[in-house]
This record gives structure tokens, sequence and C-alpha cells, in this order.
């Protein structure tokens, strides 16, 4: 069956963009062929800076013809009705109509017969429609078409359309159309330096072959290859490693069709600045890779350049270029490093007062003044040292205002850390300038030293906290403060760290700094913490349900002893015991909703023992007057495997209630005495979880 | 190319570069203007590329223009950075197909051989936010650095370009150090000649580096400039109300001197900000206020000869 090969030739595409782009127009395409119905067999889509291809494999060469049936008006009917029933399906007389006798009467019937068109012809309707509507993220108008508002707009100027359409053994027919005067036919061309002409092509194969020999290497899966190869060779040749960089090993492979890797370096000197301001200075700027020696894992004064072209000098002058500009840029960030050195962090402090942090919740230093307070009510709960988290927390932020953090934000906190230190801070101070922001998800590490903890819980409390109180939660999809992330991160520094924290009243003694914290908040924001709890036991594997069986309890706001309580729980209700005790507790409350409802009132209080007829009964009563207690002391002592224990004890009792008791005795007093019990045994279990909120 | 003296070749004079530039461009059919005579902070705010890229009529142009950036100054300090600088701007309207080609054999002009260097086209929108402008496009990275800027203009003035104008801006002095190979802006060779008779860059300005620098973060006369700033704003309401020819308002008789009022509202609007005399609030309410006026101007020059089909 014949094949689609469709290029589009264009001025550089954004890096960014290639990916999504190639597959977008696969998509496009595949999608209209099978909508008219043209079933194939493949597709694949590459991008380059200059192009987006595509080849479909295996298409039927033209659709098949389409035969309909449509019932028209009742025999005799309306004179309007019948001439709108010819026009419809094209019938010359009511001759060509068949009639058809159903239940209701004769009708006419149409039969009419849709040729299939050539794939050719459909493809020639579809691929304008796909080009005009293609979602690039910015499109623009360029030449002297662009004075028309109809002017096709595309990524950058659309120079040129590859699409031939046709089986392996045959000349291949070009799919014929119009758009905006681009030329649609078989010439490509290659690459931009190397091999500028122009290159007659028929189908994917000698396509991909002729660019290839044109210095255009189509796929960018094989131009990461050969960069990370070549890259990998020729710093291991020398003894050292490449930094690898998948994110801008994805850029650099879009900037390129023919990929060649140099190696250049740069003056000695520039290793005194940290490590990471130099990759992050030839990363963004220069798109380059960094070196490092295996044997320190620290830098070396050595860096990898993509270039575009093999050089008549071999890359001399291309490396030449580059290391100046490096030498310009590291110059640079040696300027901003040292001016930063001389600067104390505290002496920033008063800047911040300056910078608004949200309109609604005051300026910077306002919230370092919070969060400082905060750390350092939180620092005694977890056994950090008070002076050194108060003072962690006075400089965590305050690398915001340096030069280096200015020109990378994403250095923001390491460089706090470097400066710290320079200073002669206490290392656990000055590791909180880079801890306090973590995790910043679910797969960043947590740190662990208790007074970088401190000040994560206290700088993350501090914007949950904040903005409920203005009342700026997250809804659906939207959470621009990324306070998911804020509760996720204090979820795992507590149970990672097996901190002991009331979040509760933590929150609310913190919210008597601000207002807007009143008192829907707090039960609002543990719910929060519930939900976002639920979904990281979720992504575990673990049983979520659980956590509404034990938020349910009330009070709740030790999340260290709701996770190990859910645990606990998890594994009871894994045994038979925890199983037969579930249902029968389900059994007790379904029957107790019912008469509830019923007798439309409740049936709490002790249970009377005179009224005891059976022995099951007295044996449950026994059971329940021993385990409560039992199960209550146990959980009080944070013994939830015993208060699981203790709820094993219940189950033949249950059991054998169920067995033999009818509740719904014909006395009245005795039904009332035996709902009671149940209403029993539905407390009992409370004592470690309510039930009710399992799901079987 | 050849039969150029020594002094006057591209990569030994500063002068010979931009006299290399100007002669391709004017090969291509550009008009060749001289800079614009006002202070202003980019080659695009020149009249011949801000209002001259709008209108369907025809344009080509190239020119110098020094360009003002207050804030960049460093006492003559900094090798690179500058609060005056020159950038080589080029518009062709409509943007012509081959406009990325043209660029490149510009390069070759200016002695860079693109069979020896690294030249990208990388992606880089550009935006105005005092211009009311935007379009698409590259920086231009040789071996790495950054030394054009490549637009499509798709709006200008708050007005759609069509047809869409092509805009080259080349940053001269680090295109001259690149090619010079010098490592420090003041050490370009200004004349090309050699001993006595050389004059460096830093020759003709290091001493305005300096004293400008002086001017614009210390001295700046801010009560006059930002008097400056609400005389400029009026006045160029003023000329822009004056100016329509009738109530029709279809027909603009005076666009230009209206649009001077508006560049050197900007340029003053820089002098303030380079004083750090603009909270950051206030910073967004003049830039939007200098919008307002280059919109107005642009709509004003769509109805005058030069910007409309008539």
């Amino acid at each position: 069956m014949p094949d689609l090969l469709l290029e589009l030739f264009s001025e550089e595409i954004p890096a960014r963009m290639q990916a999504k782009a190639a597959e977008d127009l696969r998509r496009m395409v595949t999608d209209r062929l099978v909508a008219e119905g043209l079933v194939y067999e493949g597709a694949k889509a590459f991008a380059t800076p200059r192009r987006l291809t595509l080849t479909v494999h295996g298409i039927p060469a033209r659709q098949s013809d389409l035969k309909q049936e449509r019932k028209g008006p009742r025999v005799g009917g309306a004179e309007a009705a019948i001439q709108g029933f010819l026009k419809a399906t094209g019938l010359a007389s009511l001759d060509e109509a068949k009639i058809q006798r159903d239940p209701k009467g004769d009708f006419y019937i149409a039969l009419t017969e849709k040729p299939g068109k050539p794939t050719v012809d459909v493809l020639a309707e579809i691929l304008p429609i796909i080009i005009r509507t293609f979602p690039w993220p910015k499109q623009m108008r360029w030449g002297a078409a662009s004075a028309k508002s109809s002017a096709l707009t595309w990524v950058r100027p659309l120079h040129s359309i590859v699409a031939t359409f046709g089986i392996e053994t045959e000349e291949p027919e070009v799919v014929q159309f119009d758009l905006s005067g681009v030329s649609v036919g078989q010439t490509t061309y290659g690459h931009r330096f190397l091999a500028p002409d122009a290159i007659q092509v028929r189908r994917f194969d000698d396509y991909v072959a002729k660019l290839q020999a044109a210095k255009v290497v189509l796929d960018p899966e094989r131009r990461k290859e050969i960069i990370l190869a070549d890259a990998r060779q020729l710093t291991f040749a020398q003894g050292y490693e490449l930094v690898e960089d998948p994110a801008l090993l994805d850029e650099v492979a879009g900037l390129v069709e023919w990929p060649v890797v140099l190696m250049g370096s740069f003056d000695k000197e520039f290793l005194s600045i940290p490590d990471e301001v130099i990759r992050a200075t030839i990363r963004a700027n220069q798109k380059c890779f960094v070196v490092r020696d295996p044997k320190t894992q620290k830098l070396t004064n050595k860096f990898v350049i993509t270039a575009n072209i093999e050089a008549s000098d071999g890359g001399t002058a291309i490396i030449a270029g580059n290391e100046r500009v490096i030498r310009a840029r590291l110059s640079d960030a040696k300027f901003f490093y040292e001016t930063d050195l001389k600067t104390r962090l505290e002496s920033r402090l008063p800047k911040f007062e300056q910078i608004v942090f949200h309109e609604k919740l005051g300026t910077q230093a306002a919230r370092i003044a919070r969060i400082e307070k905060l750390a350092g009510e939180i620092a005694p709960l977890v056994g950090a040292d008070v002076t050194k988290t108060k003072r962690a927390a006075q400089l965590a932020k305050t690398d915001l205002l340096t030069e280096v953090v200015g020109e990378f934000p994403e250095l923001q906190g390491l460089m706090g850390k470097y400066y710290a230190l320079a200073q002669g801070e206490d290392a656990a101070v000055a590791a909180a300038s880079e801890d306090h922001y973590k995790p910043q998800g679910p797969t960043d590490r947590v740190p662990s030293d208790l007074v970088s903890v401190a000040v994560a819980l206290a700088d993350k409390l501090d914007t949950l906290v904040g903005f409920w109180a203005i009342d700026e939660k997250p809804t659906g999809s939207k959470d621009p403060f990324a306070l998911r992330r804020a509760a996720l991160g204090v979820i795992r520094l507590i149970i990672e760290n097996n901190l002991r924290l009331k979040l509760k009243s933590v929150a609310s003694s913190h919210a008597s700094t601000m207002t807007g914290y009143d008192e829907s908040k707090p039960a609002d924001l543990l719910a929060f913490f519930a939900d976002r709890l639920k979904g990281q036991l979720r992504d575990q594997g673990a049983r979520h349900d659980l956590v509404d069986a034990v938020f349910a309890l009330g009070g709740q706001d030790d999340l260290l002893m709701v996770v190990r309580r859910v645990e606990a729980l998890g594994k009871f209700l894994d045994s038979d015991d925890g199983k037969n005790l579930l249902a029968g507790t389900k059994r007790a409350n379904n029957i107790l909703a019912i008469e509830e409802k019923k007798d439309k009132r409740k049936f709490d209080g002790a249970p009377d023992a005179a009224l005891f007829k059976l022995d099951e009964e007295k044996a449950l009563a026994r059971a329940i007057a021993e385990v409560g207690p039992e199960a209550s002391v146990a959980v009080a002592k944070e013994d939830f495997a015993g208060a699981m224990t203790a709820m094993a004890k219940l189950r033949p009792a249950v059991d054998a209630f169920f067995d033999k008791v009818k509740v719904n005795d014909d006395d009245a007093a005795v039904r009332e005495n035996r709902l009671k019990l149940l209403n029993e045994i539905r407390a009992a279990t409370r004592a470690v979880a309510d039930f009710s909120k399992i799901q079987d | 190319m050849d039969s150029l003296p020594p002094h006057m070749r591209p990569e030994r004079s500063f002068q010979g570069f931009i006299l290399a530039l100007q002669r391709f461009w004017a090969e291509q059919g550009c008009v060749i203007l001289q800079p614009y005579d006002m202070e202003m902070g980019a080659g695009t705010f020149h009249p011949a590329t801000t209002l001259r890229a709008l209108g369907p009529k025809p344009w080509k142009a190239a020119y110098v223009q020094p360009s003002r950036r207050p804030k960049d100054g460093r006492y003559g300090e900094n090798p690179n950075r500058l609060q005056h600088y020159y950038q080589f701007q080029v518009i062709m309207k409509p943007s012509p197909a081959n406009l990325q080609d043209l660029y490149l054999q510009s390069l070759k002009a200016i002695g860079i051989d693109t069979a020896l260097h690294d030249v990208r086209f990388v992606e880089d929108d550009w935006e105005s936010p005092t211009l009311g402008a935007w379009g698409l496009g590259w920086e231009c990275w040789c071996d790495g650095m950054e030394v054009s800027q490549f637009t499509y203009f798709q709006q200008v003035a708050g007005v759609e370009c069509a047809p869409v104008a092509g805009e080259l801006t080349y940053g001269l002095e680090r295109l001259a150090m690149y090619v010079q190979g010098v490592d420090r802006v003041y050490d370009l060779n200004f004349n090309g000649r050699d001993g006595a008779d050389k004059v460096t860059y830093g020759d003709v300005f290091l001493q305005a580096e300096q004293e400008y620098s002086r001017h614009n973060f210390e001295h700046a006369d801010t009560a006059m400039l930002f008097e400056q700033f609400k005389m400029a704003e009026a006045a160029c309401r003023k000329y822009l109300d004056a100016g329509w020819k009738s109530d029709k308002r279809d027909e603009h008789l005076m666009a230009l001197p209206a649009y001077d009022q508006c560049i050197k509202a900007s340029h003053v609007f820089n002098l303030l900000d380079a004083r750090g005399v603009i909270s950051v609030t206030e910073r967004q309410s003049y830039i939007m206020r200098v919008r307002e006026l280059a919109k107005a101007c642009g709509e004003a020059w769509v109805h005058t000869e030069a910007g409309s089909a008539a």
C-alpha cells in the first residue's frame, strides 16, 4: 500500500517547540486519515530546527465506496416533502426511489452510493487545513502575503513543502494543494551551511538517506545519541567525565541539524566560583555542557560545545569564540560572586521592607519575621537548637537579594548556603538556607538536620496559614502559590523525620500574627492536609480510605500518629479478625441506620444488663466492656498494634451475636436494648477508627 | 573588498566595519540613513523603523543609531557594558523571502566566514512594552555569542503590521570586538591606523562613559526630568490633536513631530529610572504612559501620506 511523505521546511523552529510539533503533526494527519476512513499501518514524525517531517505508511490508495440508505416521506406525502427528499438525495425523480413498507405505512427509500475518493485527493484537502490550523504556541505572518489578514501563519516563515504519495516501486505522486503560494512538491534542502542546495526526493527512505548525505540528521533521538556519545568520548579521552544534563541535551539537539561536538576550556582561576554557578552560567547562556573530574567530582575548567557545522579549520575558531564568550560570562559571574561576598547576609534584611510578598500578606520583611518566630516555636517541639533555628530562619531568604541569585534564580538557597558558610555561620544554619525550600516535589530529598527541618516547616506553614487567612486556597487545577506542594512538604518533613507536631495548634498560634484566620479555617486547613496525605498514601499504593476513617474521629492533627494508626489499622484489616470485625461493625451500622430512621431516634446510652436474654448478648456486652477501655489505653500509649489486638477480641462475640440473636425482637424494650448494644460496638471500635468510613 | 586599504578593512577598524555594513545594505536597495538626532534607547525607536514599519508601502532602510541606556553605565570600568553604544539597524518591508540569507551574507561582508564560524538562529521573541510592539524571531549567535537580533514585526505602536517588516539589529561594538579579537570595548581600533595614528574606542568614548555615568546615576536633575516628562507627554498629545486635518480624523499632518515627543518622554523616563527615583509600581505606569503616546502616534501615522495606502 502507498505511503505519505510530508515535510514542512521553514526558518528555525524554536528548540522547545519541536518535539510537540512533530507529535501534533502525526496526530492531526493520522486522525484526519482515520476520520476519512483511511486506516494506516504506521506513522512517525521528526523535527529538526528547520523541518517537521511525517511519514505515514500503508495507507489505502483510495477510500471505499460509501453506500447510504435514506428514508424519505410517506408515499403520497406532501409535495414539498417529496421535493426536499429528491433534492437532498440527488435523485432525479421518485422512479429512482424504492418503496419500503413498515408498520406505519409505505415510505420512499433512496439508495445512494458515494464513491470513495483517491487518497491523494483526500490528502490534498486535509493537509492545507491541518497546516492552517496547526497549534503552535505562537505564530506569525511574514512577507508580502502578510498584507492580507487571511495570510498563512506559521511558527516562522514556511518556505516549502514536500508532499508525496505512492508505493515503493513507482514514482510517487505529488499531493497538489495551494497554500498561499508556498511551493509543494518533491524539493527540499540540505544543511544551511554545509549543503544548502535543493534536493529532489521521492519517498521516506531516499529522503532520509539524501538528507544524511546533505548533512542533516533527521531524527532528534539520533542527534541526541551522537551528541551524548561524542561528548562522553571526548571528555573520557582526557580523563574527565561529562556532567550529563538531559534537558540541555534535548535543547541542544533542537538547535543543530548536524551535531559536531567540540571541547573548550576556561581559565582555572574561575574554578574558585562555586560549581553550580559555573554550570548555570555555561548552561543558560551558552548551552554548553560542563565537565568534571571523576576522582574529585568537582568541575574542571572544560566545557563541551555542540556546533552545527564541520568547520573548515576543524573547529579551532568556534572553540576560540566560545571560550571568549565563556570567559566574559564567567568574569561577570565571578564579579557577582565576589561582590556578594563583601556584604554580610543580615545586612541585606532592611531591603526586604521594600519588597512586597503579597499585597494582603505584607512585605518580605514581615514574612521573614513571621517565619523566624514560628521556626523558634517549632524548634523545641522537634528537638532543634532554638538559637540556631532562629538565626537560620533570619538568613534563609537573604540570598534572594544577591547578584548571583538575581542572575540565576534557580540557585536560590544554594548561594545562601555558600555565603553563610563564608561569613562563618554554623554549618546547620548555612545548610538551612538551601534545605528549607525542600522538599520541592514528591521525589525531592527531605532534609533531616533538625534546624533545616524546623525552618522548612515554618516556611511552609507560614505560607499555608497565610494564604488560608486571605482565602487564596487552590481551586481545581489552579494552585498559583504551590500550596499543595507546601502541604505535601510538611507531611513528608513530619513523617520521614518521625516528628510529633500538633499541626492545628501550631497553625492557630501562628495565625495570631495575621488577620483573617477565623474559626472556620483550622478545620479546613486540616482537611487539606488530610487530602494531601491520602494522595501521598495512594501514590505509595497504601490504603487511603483509612485516612478518612482516622480523621473522622476528630481532633487528629498529629500526622505521625495518624499515619501510624493507619498502618496498624491496615494490618489489622488484612487479618481475618479485622475483616470479620469490619463486616460485623458495618452490619451493626446498617441495622442501626435503618432502625434509627424508622424510629426517628438514636439508640445511644448504655444498654440495660437486666434486659439481656441470651448468652451471646451478655458475652458481647462483656467483650465491649473489656475491649473498649483496653483499646483506649493502648491508643493513649500510642500502641496502635496493641489497640488492634484488643479489637480482635471483639470479633468472636460480634460474630456469635449476629449468628444467634435477632435484633428486632417482638418485645420493644428488648429490641431497644439490643440496638443500644449495637451502638456500643460502633462506639467501641471508634477507639481506633471510624469503621463506617472504611471501604470494603 | 580586497581593494580596500588595510585601515578600512572591517576586521581592522570600527569605522571600516560600519562602512562595510552600510555598503552591503545599500547594495540590497536600502536607503542608508544617518542617526536620528534624538536620544533613544534602541534603533527601533527611530521613526524610520517604528513609523515606517506601519502601513502598506514598501520600505527598505539601514542606519547606525546611537543607543542610550542610562542604567547600563559602568563608569567605563566594565569591558562590555556601555550607557551609549551603537546599533546598526536594517528594516525591510515587506520582509523578503531571503532575509536570513541576506543577513548571513552581511556577516560575510564584515569578515565572518560561515564555513569557519558556527552561526545559529536561537529563539528570541521580541517585545517592547513602551512601543506597544512585538515580533517573533531569533538572537543570532556566532560561536556562542549573541551578535544580532532578527525580528519579524507583527505589531508596532499597537498597530498590526500589514505587511510584516523584517528587522535586523547588530550590536556593533560587540561584533567589532569579535572580528578584531579584542576583549575590552575600549581597545577597539576605531580608525584602523597603527602607532601614533591609531585612535581607539576608548580615546573617543571612555571619558564620555565616565561623565555620563556620573550624570545618569548621581546628578541628572530629577525635578527637571519629571517636568520634562510631563511636558513631552502634553506636547505629544497637543501635536497629535492639532495634526488632524479635519474632524473626520482621516488624515493626519503632524505625526512625526508628535512622535519626537514620545521618543523624548521615553528617554527621560529611562534617565529617571537610572536615578532610582521611580518605584516599582510607578515604573509600570510610566511605561504605560509612553506606550499610550506611541500608540496614538502609530494611529496618526497610518493616516499620513507615508503611512497610508493612498
